[in-house]
């Protein structure tokens, strides 16, 4: 079984035992507009909770991504290289940008799930 | 309070918001950066079809004299453009310039009989007003214009949708102006943009635009435009963008716009730096304003540094993005001369990592204006 937890930044963290895959949000890829540039860690880089850990680029500006929670990258969503758009296409799936393996699970518990997610960003409006 | 509560509307916000768009602060204004279709999709569609852009917080002023002629002479001491020069219905593209050389803002001068009108940017235009008045007292009057809306219709179709409209379009030539009548209202339309297509920048009274802008909206070929697009459409046509590619630090002549510098004012002189204009123009300037094209898909924005191939620091990035006509990154800098031909590698320090780029050819993308 598989959770979903959300960041204030509007990142996404699917965790499947000690494994999480972490992408930007639909509310994310829709403020960005088109999705030109992504910039991936590489395997074996370590991210720190709350620290960038990759870059996204709309046609308009660079923004920085954060790291969910602390951990080492296992994989990164090589098809963006080709097709960044797939992060507005498919936010939540095939826009992934990266798989970490979880260095602390208990940094999951800050982290909101799907209907605080929601909450928060209906209250951004 | 909420940060928009100081922001001002143009006479087209109810209709941005009513066609969905997305509303960002610029230059003072609440202005759509883009509406449901996208940057990219609008992007492309003013390059295959014609697109609609609010211009409207762009500052219109008349600039009067006793006639054409004395309002130019006055103009001509703050511009290098020869505006005396112009024939009625033509119009010119030039820059207030410093005593320094430095560029305070870039305008459209235009004649019509004997009247001379300009059209500054948003963001410059009390303070262009400020500085017609304080340099002009005497020679001309200073008529700032608020009364009176900008819509920009431009790409490949433009020309068909306003000739629908009124046919004397058809025939006028880029930089030329005249008077047009769209749905029973009296316009000034002038064939020119900021795209690098064929098109018009209308003026119209403020309280005409949103029926203007929506029988402009019903023709077949016309979508709604917002500023991320026209950003990255100037772009790719390499032309300016003040406050960014040019300001009070560049000169005319780096920015690579002596083009606009007229024979004779280059002969005679008598503008706002024009010692330190015409010797950069004798000598070469130290540095030049290029286009720069990185490799891969990399965008490097304004600011990026600029290295030669040694990694010696020789430029800066002062516009770049993503163009979608090219589908990849394209940005403009200026580089020292030495590095300023085109080819020329370098490379760009994008969050610190040097990635490949070089020199090319401006604009990214041919114009398409309509020359005789």
């Amino acid at each position: 079984m598989s959770t979903v937890r959300f960041t204030d930044e509007h990142e996404w963290i699917r965790v499947d035992g000690d494994i999480a895959t972490v992408g930007i949000t639909d509310y994310a890829q829709n403020q960005l507009g088109d999705v030109v540039y992504v910039e991936l860690p590489k395997p074996g880089q370590k991210v720190e909770k709350g620290k960038q850990a990759a870059v996204v680029e709309s046609v308009k500006a660079a923004s920085e991504v954060y790291a969910p929670v602390t951990g080492e990258v296992i994989e990164a969503n090589q098809a963006l290289a080709d097709e960044p758009a797939t992060v507005n296409a498919d936010p939540m799936g095939r826009g992934w940008f990266m798989k970490l393996k979880l260095a602390n699970k208990g940094e999951l518990e800050g982290l909101m799930d799907e209907a605080a997610y929601k909450t928060f960003v209906e209250g951004l409006h | 309070m909420s940060p928009s509560a100081s922001l001002k509307r143009t006479p087209l916000f109810d209709l941005h918001r009513e066609l969905g768009a997305k509303i960002v602060p610029f230059a003072g204004y609440e202005m759509p950066v883009q509406y449901p279709a996208g940057i990219i999709a609008e992007h492309q569609h003013t390059r295959s079809a014609a697109g609609l852009f609010d211009v409207s917080h762009m500052g219109q002023i008349r600039l009067a004299a006793d006639d054409f002629d004395d309002a130019a002479k006055a103009l001509e001491r703050l511009v290098p453009g020869d505006i005396r020069g112009l024939e009625s219905g033509r119009m010119r593209y030039t820059q207030f310039t410093n005593p320094s050389g430095g560029i305070l803002d870039d305008l459209m001068a235009a004649r019509m009989g004997e009247q001379l009108l300009l059209v500054v940017n948003a963001a410059r235009k009390e303070a262009d007003a400020a500085h017609l008045r304080a340099h002009l007292a005497g020679l001309a009057r200073v008529e700032e214009r608020p009364e009176r809306a900008l819509i920009a219709v431009q790409g490949p179709s433009a020309a068909a949708v306003i000739a629908r409209l009124d046919p004397r379009a058809e025939a006028m030539a880029f930089m030329s102006i005249a008077d047009l009548s769209l749905g029973g209202v009296p316009c000034i339309a002038s064939r020119s943009g900021y795209t690098g297509e064929d098109g018009f920048e209308i003026s119209m009274p403020a309280e005409d635009a949103i029926a203007i802008a929506r029988l402009l909206l019903a023709q077949p070929e016309v979508k709604p435009i917002g500023l991320g697009a026209r950003d990255s459409l100037r772009l790719e046509a390499g032309l300016c963008l003040y406050g960014h590619d040019i300001d009070e630090s560049t000169t005319p002549v780096e920015a690579g716009l002596t083009w606009s510098i007229g024979k004779r004012r280059r002969t005679e002189g008598g503008f706002l730096g024009a010692a330190s204009i015409l010797e950069q123009i004798a000598q070469g300037a130290p540095r030049k304003r290029v286009g720069i094209l990185p490799e891969g898909r990399a965008p490097a924005r304004e600011n990026t540094d600029v290295a030669d191939a040694k990694g010696g620091l020789i430029g800066r990035i002062t516009s770049g993005g993503f163009g979608p006509t090219l589908g990849g990154p394209i940005c403009m800098g200026y580089v020292d001369r030495a590095h300023a031909a085109e080819g020329t590698e370098l490379a760009l320090l994008v969050r610190g990592t040097p990635r490949p780029a070089r020199v090319a050819p401006l604009p990214f993308v041919p114009h398409r204006y309509k020359r005789n």
